[in-house]
């Protein structure tokens, strides 16, 4: 049915840019920060982010009704810490060097404030489909920032883009040199601070509220 | 005793766990606006730290770590992939322990810590400190003294965001750039600021 197709477009829409995760709701930041030095880790960490999400949000809208309500904080923990640790042990399996980079950050999506929060606010009152929906929005919305953030962070700390310099030669003999802060941790805060700026002054986005 | 040391300031200063690690941050934002209420956060951040990083490495070295099951017969048994599942269960337990305790022998520092025990829990700076812990294969006393540098670091960071926020509220911030986007650009500074210290060596 195509008013039926609208509605699920628009779970999807939503998480992705208009009320997106990370600069709207101000939630996930934790991690999304550290992995964004490289365009390969930081989207490595949005697919995995997206899956748990997705997974926790359909799980836990399948189990809400069974939920009882005063110990679901421990339940939802309990679903979203079994699914990390079966992608923490995939990425072990098949990316070994890449889990390596990501360290402990894989670890943290369980405390990711964008996975429960999904799960407190949308999974515990919709339907499976429509909160797995939500959970692939929000995940993807989060790796759309996530991505951002690497691929400026990458491009000016360390003229690269995959890993392959693409800044020419010429350019540095003209005296251009990579900004090394941008490799550091006060690069990452200056970009989303810049990027929100971006975003809130741009037409049809729900505003932050101050 | 020098090595705890230079681990302590290490972990408080240059390898703080907000602003180097960006661990803890949702809360970090949320409860800067108040200075009173980033120290009480503050506090009660060090003390979950200074008791979730010990017991969690306890509880790994005995039981989850490859070959620690040994003393039960197991030496080949490796459960270490169960280590987020643990750690995340010790420290709620330990939280809601920490609130039960708090609130029948201290009414009066409950009164001040007990509204952001709750909020701790799913702190990512409090799992964060636990997984590092074990990935830098630290020993007994050096995870308590981890534990507490790590919280001294957050509160740090917290308490003069707090004060620096407050003095914001004065400043005329362009329109797009209010809220959230400043405080960033603030918390960009103030990761700046503590890299200065990575030149000392202890």
């Amino acid at each position: 049915m195509p008013e039926e197709k609208t509605n699920y477009m628009e779970i999807l829409f939503k998480g992705i840019w208009t009320e997106n995760p990370v600069a709207y709701q101000v939630l996930g930041i934790c991690s999304a920060l550290a992995v964004t030095v490289k365009m390969s880790t930081s989207i490595v960490m949005g697919i995995a982010l997206t899956i748990v999400t997705a997974f926790s949000s359909l799980l836990i809208s399948s189990l809400r009704k069974q939920i009882p309500s005063n110990i679901r904080i421990i339940v939802e923990l309990a679903i979203i810490s079994s699914l990390v640790i079966v992608t923490d042990q995939i990425l072990k399996a098949f990316f070994y060097d890449i889990s390596k980079q990501l360290s402990i950050f894989v670890g943290l999506i369980i405390t990711n404030c964008i996975v429960l929060g999904r799960a407190e606010s949308f999974a515990l009152a919709n339907k499976p489909l429509d909160s797995f929906l939500d959970g692939i929005g929000n995940g993807l919305g989060y790796s759309l920032v996530l991505v951002s953030v690497a691929f400026l962070r990458e491009l000016l700390g360390s003229g690269k883009f995959f890993g392959f310099n693409i800044i020419p030669q010429f350019i540095f003999d003209a005296g251009y040199q990579n900004m090394g802060l941008m490799v550091l941790a006060p690069g990452a805060f200056f970009i989303i601070g810049l990027l929100v700026w971006l975003k809130n002054s741009l037409p049809g986005i729900s505003k932050e509220e101050r | 005793m020098g090595d705890l040391f230079s681990l302590f300031i290490n972990s408080v200063f240059i390898g703080n766990i907000l602003l180097a690690y960006f661990l803890g941050m949702c809360s970090f934002i949320a409860v800067s606006k108040n200075v009173d209420t980033a120290t009480g956060l503050g506090f009660a951040v060090i003390f979950v730290l200074t008791v979730t990083s010990p017991v969690n490495w306890i509880i790994y070295h005995g039981l989850l770590a490859p070959g620690a099951l040994s003393w039960a017969g197991f030496p080949d048994i490796d459960l270490s992939f169960l280590k987020f599942i643990t750690f995340i269960a010790v420290i709620a337990a330990i939280v809601q322990a920490v609130e039960m305790v708090i609130d029948k022998y201290s009414p009066l520092l409950y009164v001040t810590l007990g509204v952001f025990l709750p909020l701790i829990a799913v702190n990512c700076a409090i799992l964060g400190t636990s997984l590092f812990m074990v990935e830098r294969n630290y020993t007994f006393i050096e995870s308590i003294v981890f534990g507490a540098g790590s919280g001294t670091g957050w509160m740090l960071a917290i308490v003069s965001m707090a004060a620096i926020r407050n003095k914001v509220k004065y400043a005329d911030v362009p329109k797009g750039l209010q809220g959230f986007g400043i405080t960033m650009i603030i918390a960009g500074l103030m990761a700046m600021t503590f890299m200065m210290f990575s030149g000392i060596t202890l």
